[in-house]
Formats: C-alpha cells, sequence, structure tokens
C-alpha cells in the first residue's frame, strides 16, 4: 500500500495523555475522540490536518496508558500512519489491532514540518525530498495478523469456525 | 542456560519447556481484566466479533473504578453497560459501588492474582501483580477481548533486566523512591518491551505494599511487566486471600539478562519526579521552593495501607496549609475500614484534609481533583504527563506519602523532617 501525505512532526515521548487526554476517556465515538486529539500541545488540531497527512515522532511514540481511544483519535482525524524511532509496545498492538499503520524509522533529521512525504507502507520505503529511508520491517508475526484482516477478524473467523 | 521468572512462567502457560527472549509465543490467561475506561470499547468488539460467552466467568473481572462514583451522564451509561453484560453473562467479579476499589489494589487484596499467574488488563498499571511474582501486563481493550473470549493471548517474549537491589534503606524511603530513582536512571523507555526484575536484600526488606508500587511503575519506564520472586512476606500475603492455588516461579542462576544494575539503596534519598516526564526525577531538597496547589495521596501506586501510614504519622497534629487541596484516597474498601479503625481519618480530618472514596479520580484528570490553569499538585500517583491532572498547563510533581504529605502541611514541596 502506498501513502502520500504532509508531515506533523512530533518529539520523543508523545503520550497518550497527550494523544487524547483521559478527560474525553468516557467517549468511544470516534469522531469525538478525534475532536480532541493532540489537544494539550495543538488545541484544535483535528482542523489543522487533512486526510491522508503523516505523523512523525521521535523515541517511544504512545507511552503511557493502555487506551485504544489513542490509536482511534489519531485515525479518526484521517491520519494513516504514524512514523517513529520508536513506539510503546501497548500503543503499537493497539494501532495494529485499530487499523492505524506504523512504522519504525529515524526521521526527524530527514523531514521537514509540512513537507509531503511517499511511503510504501509493504515495503516500508520512505521517500522525503532530503532522502530515501528505509523503515524497520514489520515483525513477521504482525504481518501474519495484518494478511488475516486484523485480531478481530481472525478472532471473528475462529468463533464462526 | 536457564531461565527468568518471567520466561519461566510464559513457557508454563504456553505449554513448552523453554522460551526465549524476542519468540511469539500463544499463552493461557489466568485473568482478564478491565475497567469502566476500557471495557466499553472490549464490549464493543466483543459484539462485532459475534462473541456469545466469555471464556471462564470467573476469571474476566472489571472494576468500575476511573470515573466513579460515576463523574457525569456518560460514566453512568458506560458503568451500566458493563453491569448488564456482567449480569447478563454471569460474571462473578463486576466491582462497583461500596465493593469498588483501585483495581491494581483490589485484584491482590481479593486473591484474585497468586503467584505464577499470567494478567493481562486493559490498563497499563496491570504490570502492578507482578509483586506477586506473577507475570501482569497491560494491553489495549480488542487484546483484552481476545483473552475474554478464547482465555488466550499472543505474546512476544521479553528480555529481561535485572535490578539487584542491596543495603539499608534511609528513614521516610518506600518502594516509590526506588522505582523514581531507577526510572530517572534509565529513562521512561530505558526498559521498552522488556520484563523488570526485582531482587537483592534491599527488595526482601520491602514490604508488600512497597513491592506493588514498584511494580506498578514499570510501565513508566517502558517495561512491559515488573517482577519479584516470591518470598515468605509474599507467601503471607497470598495465605488466606488467594482464590486459586499458587505456582512459585523462580529465576535461574544462569538465566540470562540484558542488562544488570547494581542499586546500592543506602545512597538513595527521598525523590521527586518534575513535570512532565516520570524520569525527570531530583531529590526533594532540591525542590523546597516549589509551592503546591494540591496534594493527592492515593491511586494503584502509594493508596495502600503502608502509604496511610507514613501520611497519618506526618500529619498528625499538623495543619494542611491554608490554600492547599489535601486530598487522601485509600484505594480499596478494605484499606479505607483499616484506615478508620486505626485513627487515621481523625488525623486527617483534624489536619483539614479530604477523604474521599477508592477512585482513579484525579490521578488521570477524571474528577475529584482536577487542576486549574497554572496549578501544581503533589501526587503519590504514578504520571506527570502534560495535563495529566487537570488544564494542559497545570503541573504535577510524583512522590511518595511521605513528601506528599509534608508538602501538603508546607504548602511547597517538603521533606519529611522539615514538618
Amino acid at each position: 500500500m502506498k501513502l502520500k501525505g504532509r508531515v506533523w512532526k512530533f518529539g520523543n515521548n508523545i503520550d497518550t495523555d497527550i494523544i487524547i487526554p483521559a478527560q474525553y476517556l468516557a467517549h468511544t465515538d470516534p469522531k469525538v475522540l478525534g475532536e480532541h486529539c493532540m489537544e494539550p500541545l495543538h488545541p484544535g488540531f483535528n482542523k489543522m490536518v487533512k486526510q491522508g497527512d503523516i505523523i512523525v515522532g521521535g523515541l517511544n511514540f504512545g507511552c503511557g496508558s493502555s487506551r485504544e481511544h489513542a490509536p482511534i483519535a489519531i485515525s479518526a482525524i484521517g491520519i494513516p500512519l504514524v512514523i517513529a524511532k520508536t513506539f510503546a509496545r501497548i500503543f503499537y498492538r493497539n494501532a495494529f489491532n485499530k487499523g492505524l499503520a506504523l512504522l519504525e524509522a529515524d526521521m526527524d533529521e530527514f523531514v521537514e514540518e509540512g513537507e509531503e512525504i511517499e511511503v510504501d507502507i509493504s515495503s516500508g520505503v520512505i521517500k522525503c525530498k532530503k532522502t530515501v529511508i528505509q523503515a524497520k520491517p514489520i515483525p513477521p508475526f504482525m504481518v501474519e495478523l495484518i494478511n488475516h484482516g486484523g485480531l478481530v477478524k481472525y478472532l471473528k473467523k475462529k468463533l464462526e469456525e | 542456560m536457564g531461565m527468568t521468572i518471567t520466561e519461566k512462567i510464559l513457557a508454563a502457560h504456553a505449554g513448552k519447556d523453554i522460551v526465549e527472549p524476542g519468540e511469539i509465543i500463544d499463552a493461557g490467561i489466568d485473568i482478564a481484566l478491565a475497567n469502566d475506561i476500557t471495557a466499553p470499547l472490549s464490549l464493543e468488539e466483543f459484539d462485532k466479533v459475534g462473541a456469545k460467552k466469555v471464556f471462564d466467568s470467573e476469571r474476566v473481572v472489571f472494576v468500575l473504578d476511573h470515573f466513579t462514583p460515576n463523574k457525569d451522564i456518560i460514566s453512568a451509561g458506560n458503568c451500566k453497560k458493563i453491569r448488564e453484560f456482567s449480569i447478563k453473562h454471569g460474571i462473578k467479579h463486576c466491582y462497583e459501588g461500596g465493593e469498588c476499589g483501585i483495581e491494581h489494589a483490589l485484584l491482590p487484596e481479593q486473591g484474585l492474582v497468586v503467584p505464577g499467574d499470567i494478567v493481562i488488563g486493559a490498563d497499563s498499571h496491570t504490570c502492578t501483580y507482578g509483586a506477586l511474582g506473577a507475570f501482569a501486563t497491560g494491553m489495549g481493550s480488542t487484546d483484552v477481548t481476545y483473552g475474554m473470549v478464547t482465555g488466550r493471548i499472543w505474546l512476544k517474549v521479553p528480555e529481561s533486566i535485572k535490578f539487584h537491589c542491596f543495603g539499608k534503606r534511609q528513614e521516610w524511603v518506600t518502594g516509590k523512591d526506588l522505582i523514581l530513582y531507577i526510572i530517572g536512571m534509565i529513562g521512561v523507555d530505558g526498559a521498552l518491551y522488556a520484563a523488570m526484575e526485582f531482587e537483592g536484600d534491599a527488595i526482601s526488606a520491602l514490604s508488600m505494599d512497597s513491592r506493588f508500587a514498584i511494580a506498578n511503575m514499570a510501565i513508566e519506564a517502558g517495561g512491559k511487566n515488573g517482577i519479584f520472586k516470591v518470598d515468605e512476606k509474599t507467601l503471607e500475603y497470598v495465605k488466606g486471600r488467594g482464590k486459586r492455588s499458587h505456582t512459585v516461579y523462580e529465576s535461574d542462576n544462569d538465566a540470562s539478562y540484558r542488562e544488570v544494575y547494581e542499586i546500592d539503596v543506602n545512597k538513595i534519598g527521598l525523590k521527586v519526579a518534575c513535570p512532565s516526564l516520570p524520569s525527570n526525577v531530583k531529590d526533594v531538597g532540591e525542590l523546597k521552593n516549589i509551592g503546591i496547589d494540591q496534594a493527592v495521596i492515593g491511586s494503584c501506586t502509594n493508596g495502600r495501607i503502608e502509604d496511610l501510614e507514613i501520611a497519618a504519622k506526618i500529619l498528625k497534629d499538623k495543619k494542611v496549609a491554608g490554600h492547599v487541596r489535601c486530598i487522601i484516597i485509600p484505594a480499596t474498601p478494605t484499606i479505607y475500614g483499616e484506615a478508620l479503625k486505626r485513627g487515621f481519618f481523625e488525623t486527617f480530618l483534624e489536619a483539614g484534609c479530604i477523604i474521599s472514596p477508592p477512585t482513579c479520580g484525579p490521578c488521570l484528570g477524571g474528577h475529584m481533583g482536577v487542576l486549574a490553569k497554572g496549578e501544581r499538585a503533589i501526587a503519590t500517583t504514578n504520571r506527570n504527563f502534560i495535563g495529566r491532572m487537570g488544564h494542559p498547563e497545570s503541573e504535577v510533581y510524583l512522590s511518595g506519602p511521605a513528601v506528599a504529605a509534608a508538602s501538603a502541611i508546607k504548602g511547597r514541596i517538603a521533606h519529611p523532617e522539615e514538618v
């Protein structure tokens, strides 16, 4: 799958309280969660982003709580992909379970805020203005899970058998 | 090559003799847990996959502790939905109302987790149960739905990091100070994806309450789980509580570790994590000019009887500073009852504290103590991220109960020796 989108840069340790503050966690509606995505850093972020934009983070993206509201909020505002140097482990599982794509790559010095990049999610090749970056491959087990349509579809199939 | 306690528990639940770090396993689980924030999403997925029943109605646990007593209409609706699901599916352990406590204090206290278990919970602080010599880790709601339905989960076997802690603790120092020190040393991603194993004579000397506080914050270093050796204190704690039989696993002498840290506990004083990361750790003495508006003594980290006992000792015959709200939150009804019986409530009330029912409430800026713009709190909780306790321009400093209580009296961050 190939994507093209504008870059929004975030730094290291972007935690789940930034991605979606806890005060909104009683909501499960993706639309409501999206309205508050990244609010502590960028109030009105949902209005600033365009469909297909890409988040680029640093180390330990998604650290903190286990709230699935975090990947749901990011997807809800039209962001299909987060690229970060490393991800916190619960966020990593949650994103795949919720259909938000993640790639691990150190992008910080190679991209600028707002530039358009082209990403081939399957191969992990990221084309930016300055250079081409190869993301770390998605672990084979995760690829298999994705090929099954994600954990929910996998479970559904299992229950139908 | 030997195995660590984490590897042994995972191997046993996957029906294998040996597992190695990096290996993906399909493991049976003992408990699947969710709370009033994460269970609603789990139940949506439960319906979506067309599941008809849970794998075991005694091993799926719901604790309605975050936004309760219900803070608003939406929260009330979420709890109602979980309650109705629990009745329909005969869920034996759905805690709410007067039975409810903060999940990670409640489950061990009620004997729902025993040594050797695998617990997955839709709450990142599920790692707390590692204090019992169990493998416990936080996951999202969808993964927990998978566990609720099948009784199994996929796991990547983590590498282990050993924290060998030796020496005698200084006065007032508890498990919280040790874990803050460790997170300050290795950083918020210092144990990313790894098992954090705590051992040594300084660990054996810790109470169970202090061990829970340490295991609780493994996630703040990025850890997959925190884990402790089972000793006589663990067995004493489990005795008379454990709802199931337990199995004791122990790391082999030749087990392999990614890293081993040697920590001289003698040298660790009272610690405070400054905004806005739990790794931004300083000595309390460096922060004496930091004024506070609120002190929170509670949470899944430090709302246990040892914490309230320390707070009561410091607050006895003292007054909370005029402008400060000091909120005390016993973590479970049992702890609440014991604090009442031991006269701590009288001390707290006379000092001018607020006593809250058990709830996660202010820790995540939910209710019962939310901060305004520009306000600052010292809290015995576990996270001090931007906006964690309220307004994005409010601040949270993390400490153990002794510093929080002393600070409430002084109206600024203070060492207990100052009061």
